[in-house]
């Protein structure tokens, strides 16, 4: 069975294309879903990819959250459904509630373009179900507020439920306990800065996202992948 | 009546301002000794018809939890004065 992702479109999204490719790369289905529709249709997981979602204006996310279908994303995950926030798409999912805690400025001021180490921390997500533990990922990042920052309760919680699911190995950007993605409570909705559809081929400098994008299929009720 | 509405946003005691401590760390190499606890935010200004002055506070601070702060990281202060018409 293949499974179809939705990745929404909000005006100002950039990276809509690049989860389309790496989703149909390895044998899924995609489908672009209009910020201003109120539903998700017949998808099997949604992706909010990365970008500046309505020009980043007041804070990222901020305007994002109120498009119509975010009620209708936030619903498909109230039901269980995969939903995967990258980068843009995190700090989306943050402000809609549907993540605790929030993104902030980069420690150093600097817009951040580079390839960065990631860990696996624990496989019990949507975005992780098919990498082993420990494993070191090589994923692009691209972003300016990319500190993950929330009060120490909040990470005392995420740490204790095993929620931070990836961690930069080297910190590029100060965020808090090197959370480089988390997920929700119910373990369906994942944030996280880097961008692992950028790291789908061997052309792109590396293939590591691939693990990644399949644990989404994997979840989205794909049952035969390429290898 | 109409109330003009300052929003002063700043980031939350205890959240990393690293704008606020870089303006911080220059200031002495301009000469200006004997500045600390410089924080950056920011200020949104408008103009709200209310029925009175505690209206249109209440309408300004509903505004600031639900859409101009984020209460994560996010504190506000909100000044409102009537406009003389």
């Amino acid at each position: 069975m293949s499974a179809r992702v939705g990745v929404v479109l909000f005006p100002g999204s950039n990276c809509e294309q690049d989860v389309i490719e790496a989703v149909t790369g390895l044998g899924g289905e995609a489908c672009l879903l209009w910020h201003g529709d109120r539903s998700v249709g017949d998808v099997d997981a949604v992706v909010v990819p990365g970008g500046f979602a309505h020009g980043d204006y007041l804070r990222p996310g901020a305007i994002a959250r109120f498009s119509p279908v975010m009620a209708a994303v936030a619903k498909f995950a109230g039901d269980g459904g995969p939903v995967v926030g990258i980068c843009n798409g995190f700090q989306v999912l943050t402000e809609a509630g549907l993540l605790p805690g929030a993104l902030q400025k980069n420690r150093g001021l600097k817009f951040l373009c580079q390839t960065v180490e990631l860990r696996v921390e624990s496989t019990n997500s949507v975005l992780t179900c098919e990498a082993t533990k420990g494993a070191v990922l090589r994923v692009p990042i691209n972003h300016f507020e990319g500190n993950y920052t929330c009060s120490k309760e909040t990470l005392a919680e995420l740490r204790a439920d095993d929620r931070v699911v990836l961690r930069y190995v080297d910190n590029p950007n100060g965020t808090m306990d090197d959370i480089a993605g988390i997920c929700n409570e119910g373990r369906n909705v994942v944030g996280l800065m880097p961008h692992p559809e950028r790291a789908c081929n061997d052309l792109l400098g590396s293939s590591d996202g691939t693990t990644l994008v399949r644990s989404l299929l994997v979840s989205a009720g794909v049952t035969s992948l390429p290898a | 009546m109409k109330f003009a509405v300052v929003v002063e946003v700043q980031l939350r005691e205890g959240v990393a301002d690293p704008q606020g401590a870089t303006i911080e760390r220059s200031l002495p190499h301009l000469g200006f000794d004997g500045v600390s606890e410089v924080r950056v935010g920011k200020c949104i200004r408008f103009v709200i018809d209310a029925t009175d002055e505690a209206a249109a506070q209440h309408e300004a601070e509903d505004m600031c939890a639900r859409f101009l702060t984020n209460p994560v990281i996010e504190d506000a202060v909100v000044r409102v004065e009537a406009l003389v018409s």
